[in-house]
Order: C-alpha cells, then sequence, then structure tokens
C-alpha cells in the first residue's frame, strides 16, 4: 500500500491528481455555471458519485423480528395498521 | 425501498434491559446536568435516531465544521449545529472523559460519556447559521440567551420522557416498518408549524400524486409568540385528514422538535430529518423555515444545490392560490388568469381572522378545520 491510501488525511482540504487535460475541459466546462473553481466542481461531482456508491454497498438496515412485531403491534394499536 | 438513513445507520441510543438496570443504579453516584425541554427533545431524537448519524451532542471538530461547512467533520452533510450548552458552575468537578446524568424535572433520563467541554462564539454562530446577529430574529435571541459552555459526547437513553401527543407520535424506525407494511417505496415528507389551509392542502397533495404514500409530521415544542398552539395545529390536521384524505395514503406524526427559524439552512435539516424517518422526497416551501424577511423567498430551494449526497429529493412546489376563474386550488404556473381572479392565502391575514374569531372564507380553510381552531379560546403561543 502506499502513503497516499495508507491513512486518513486530516485538516481541511487536501491534493488530488487528474490530467491536465480533463482539468482544462473542466474549466471550460464550468465558465458561467456557478461553480467558481475546478476544485469545486470536482468536490460537487466527486460527492454525488460517492454518496451513491456508498447507498449501494450499505447492508440493509437491520430490525429484528422482535422489535419488528412489537412495533406492529403498537401501530395496530395506535390505528396506523 | 424507502430510504437509507443519513450517514448509513439508523442510530438507537435506547438502552434497555439489565444493562439499562445498571446505568441507572450507576446514574445515582453521577453528578447530574438540568435540562430544558428543548434539550431533552433533541436527547431523544438522537437517541430514537431522529438526527441519525448523530450518537450524542456535537464534540467542537463537529460543531465547527458544521457551522462554517455545514457539514459533519466526515463530510456528511448537516446544517444545524445540535449542542448542549451548560453554564461552568453546572460542571464544576467534571472533565472531558467523565460520565454525567442527564436530568429532566428532576428525574434520570440518560447518561452521557463527556468527550470534549468547549467555548463557542455565539454572534459568530448567528451570522453563521441564522446569517444575522439581529435582536428581530427570534433564533438569534434564542442563541444569545443560551449558556456559555457547550459539552459534546454521546449519550445513553435509560428513560422516555412522556409525550402529551404520544398516540401520534413515531419515531424512524416505527414509520420505516410502518411504510414497510403499506408497501410504500416513495414517501414524501411534509414539515409544518401551522394549521392547515387549502393552500396546504394543495401541496400536499400534488406531491402525494407522484409518490406512494404522504408523511405529515407536524413539529411540536418551542415556537415564537404568535406561532399556532401544538394542541391546535394536531387537532386541525386530524379534522383535515379525517374528512378530506385517503386514509391508507397518509401518515400523521408529531415530532418535537424547536423550530430555529434558520430558514434555508433548516431547510435543508428538515429534510434529513424526513429521510431518516424514511421519506424518499421532501416538500420545501417558499421562504421555509423563514421568518420576517430575513430570507429571500426562495433561498430555501436554492441551498439544496449545494448538497447532492443529501439522498432526499426536494419537492419545490410553487405557492398555491384560489383562482376564481380556473375555480379551484392553482400555482402561478398552471394558472393564466391575472390577479384580480386569484385569492391569495396569506398566514398573516388568517391569524388576523382566527383572533378576530372570525370564520376564514372556503376558499382559504376547510370549514371542518376553522371550527376545529375557532373552537379554542386562544389557538396562539403567547
Amino acid at each position: 500500500m502506499n502513503g497516499e491510501e495508507g491513512s486518513a488525511r486530516r485538516g481541511r482540504y487536501t491534493t488530488v491528481s487528474i490530467p491536465v487535460t480533463l482539468y482544462n475541459r473542466i474549466k471550460e466546462l464550468i465558465k458561467d455555471t456557478g461553480f467558481t473553481s475546478v476544485s469545486q466542481f470536482v468536490t460537487y461531482v466527486l460527492r454525488e458519485v460517492v454518496s451513491s456508491m456508498e447507498a449501494e454497498k450499505l447492508e440493509s438496515e437491520v430490525i429484528s423480528e422482535e422489535d419488528r412485531r412489537r412495533i406492529i403491534e403498537k401501530l395496530k394499536r395506535l390505528g396506523y395498521l | 425501498m424507502v430510504s437509507r438513513p443519513h450517514g448509513g445507520k439508523l442510530v438507537d441510543r435506547v438502552v434497555k434491559g439489565p444493562r439499562r438496570d445498571h446505568l441507572l443504579e450507576e446514574a445515582k453516584e453521577l453528578k447530574s446536568i438540568e435540562l430544558s425541554e428543548s434539550l431533552v427533545a433533541d436527547l431523544m431524537n438522537i437517541a430514537h435516531g431522529v438526527y441519525s448519524p448523530l450518537e450524542g451532542f456535537l464534540i467542537q471538530e463537529d460543531y465547527i465544521s458544521v457551522i462554517h461547512e455545514m457539514r459533519l467533520s466526515n463530510d456528511v452533510p448537516w446544517t444545524i449545529p445540535i449542542i448542549l450548552d451548560v453554564n461552568p458552575e453546572e460542571i464544576i468537578d467534571l472533565k472531558e472523559g467523565d460520565d454525567v446524568a442527564l436530568k429532566y424535572g428532576g428525574s434520570v433520563v440518560a447518561l452521557m460519556r463527556i468527550e470534549e467541554i468547549y467555548g463557542w462564539d455565539k454572534k459568530e454562530y448567528c451570522q453563521l447559521v441564522f446569517k444575522t446577529v439581529s435582536k428581530e430574529h427570534p433564533g438569534v435571541v434564542r442563541t444569545m440567551g443560551r449558556k456559555e459552555l457547550l459539552i459534546g459526547g454521546t449519550i445513553d437513553l435509560l428513560n422516555e420522557v412522556p409525550e402529551p401527543f404520544e398516540n401520534v407520535r413515531l419515531w424512524p424506525k416505527e414509520t420505516r416498518v410502518l411504510f414497510r407494511e403499506r408497501g410504500w417505496r416513495t414517501v414524501v415528507g411534509f414539515q409544518t408549524r401551522n394549521v392547515p389551509h387549502l393552500g396546504h392542502e394543495y401541496v400536499q397533495k400534488a406531491a402525494l400524486t407522484f409518490v406512494d404514500g404522504l408523511f405529515v409530521n407536524p413539529l411540536v415544542g418551542w415556537k415564537k409568540p404568535g406561532d399556532f398552539k401544538d394542541e391546535v395545529i394536531v387537532k386541525a390536521y386530524e379534522a383535515l385528514i379525517n374528512h378530506y384524505y385517503p386514509k391508507d395514503s397518509v401518515v400523521f406524526s408529531v415530532l418535537r422538535m424547536e423550530m430555529r427559524y434558520a430558514g434555508p439552512r433548516e431547510a435543508i435539516h428538515h429534510a434529513i430529518v424526513r429521510k431518516n424517518f424514511g421519506c424518499t422526497h421532501f416538500i420545501v416551501g417558499r421562504d421555509h423555515a423563514g421568518v420576517g424577511n430575513f430570507y429571500g423567498p426562495y433561498e430555501a430551494w436554492d441551498i439544496f444545490s449545494e448538497f447532492p449526497d443529501l439522498g432526499i429529493t426536494p419537492l419545490f412546489i410553487r405557492e398555491a392560490f384560489y383562482c376564481r376563474r380556473c375555480g379551484g386550488m392553482v400555482n402561478a404556473k398552471i394558472c393564466p388568469h391575472t390577479d384580480e381572479f386569484r385569492v391569495r392565502i396569506s398566514g398573516t391575514k388568517l391569524r388576523e381572522m382566527i383572533r378576530r374569531k372570525q370564520k376564514p372564507p372556503e376558499t382559504m380553510m376547510r370549514p371542518e378545520v376553522a371550527e376545529v381552531v375557532l373552537s379554542f379560546d386562544n389557538p396562539f403561543v403567547t
């Protein structure tokens, strides 16, 4: 494992590398869009992609069978079911 | 599939069984801090997963990240700091690493492991969270009146606090089971602090047209003078739902949580909370959670573009009005007629009519709802 992947970084910002050609394309793309820098655009796009990948990875939330039965009883008692 | 909990895991800090007995015994020997009504509501919300992924009151790193970046220190979106404020004299003999009992009305409700004790700049908080330090803003006044220190750390709930609206109060674990039992895959959440008028009904039903279920979730708890009392809101909604909503498509449940009047930031907070209840969509109103003229009418819509990773879809539905030519509730996008045909529903005007004991017209409020509201001697917070 190299140093970049070895440990979590601290502080507010860190640097990642992207090809200069891609950087130039993004710079062109974000003109007059409200994004003020390539970094801001990359952060926005990555947050969107990463959160959707994380959501796919998550296991279904676990509610025990006993809890589920107890909750259904309560919902019936209160008239929700 | 209903929405994933925010941050990936539905928090459950409610202690049961022998461990609870053991901790209750331990609490007798501990120093204690007495909580206000709003703080105990936050505590309950943490314990029951309403504020997932928070497992306690914010430590400093998260506090700073939330007020400056609108995210927790692990980058998860979070816009309103959930903090526990104390006076120095309340925590004499307490230090980081200690356990403390949290009490409400003199009784132990929870244990807290103190991870950090830190100072805060209330003016900075107001400027960043409310975008103002004006004393005309109720959130500013309330914040400036808070105590001098903050303590952060995880909590364990040992005793539930009685809820006056227990029969219409559900926790996220319960709504998630309920939505599944009803077979809902898409659910739209509606936040409110008002009695319902025809405009509210219109936006709720417009949204419901496109999803499986509607979750009406009014806030109960501290509100500013002039807002409607909790019991009035609950009774008014019960009347509306009984007479005008398909029962299988709507769930009504209250949420005890203080209004902050933080406009756009609070709109994000309201959306996150409803995501934890299992909502996939959230209705964001015009000037959502605003007060006076502190925020632009659509600022609460714009802020959502800063959160591509929120995990709940905002629905921006325009303000509704009654059009005499169209013969029903419409909005500016779908009604071609001029202002002379439009009956706008002003909350201020409605409150004035109710204050004068005058029944609002049926183009503004359902008669059954109006009757309920007018049956209260004083339906307003004083």
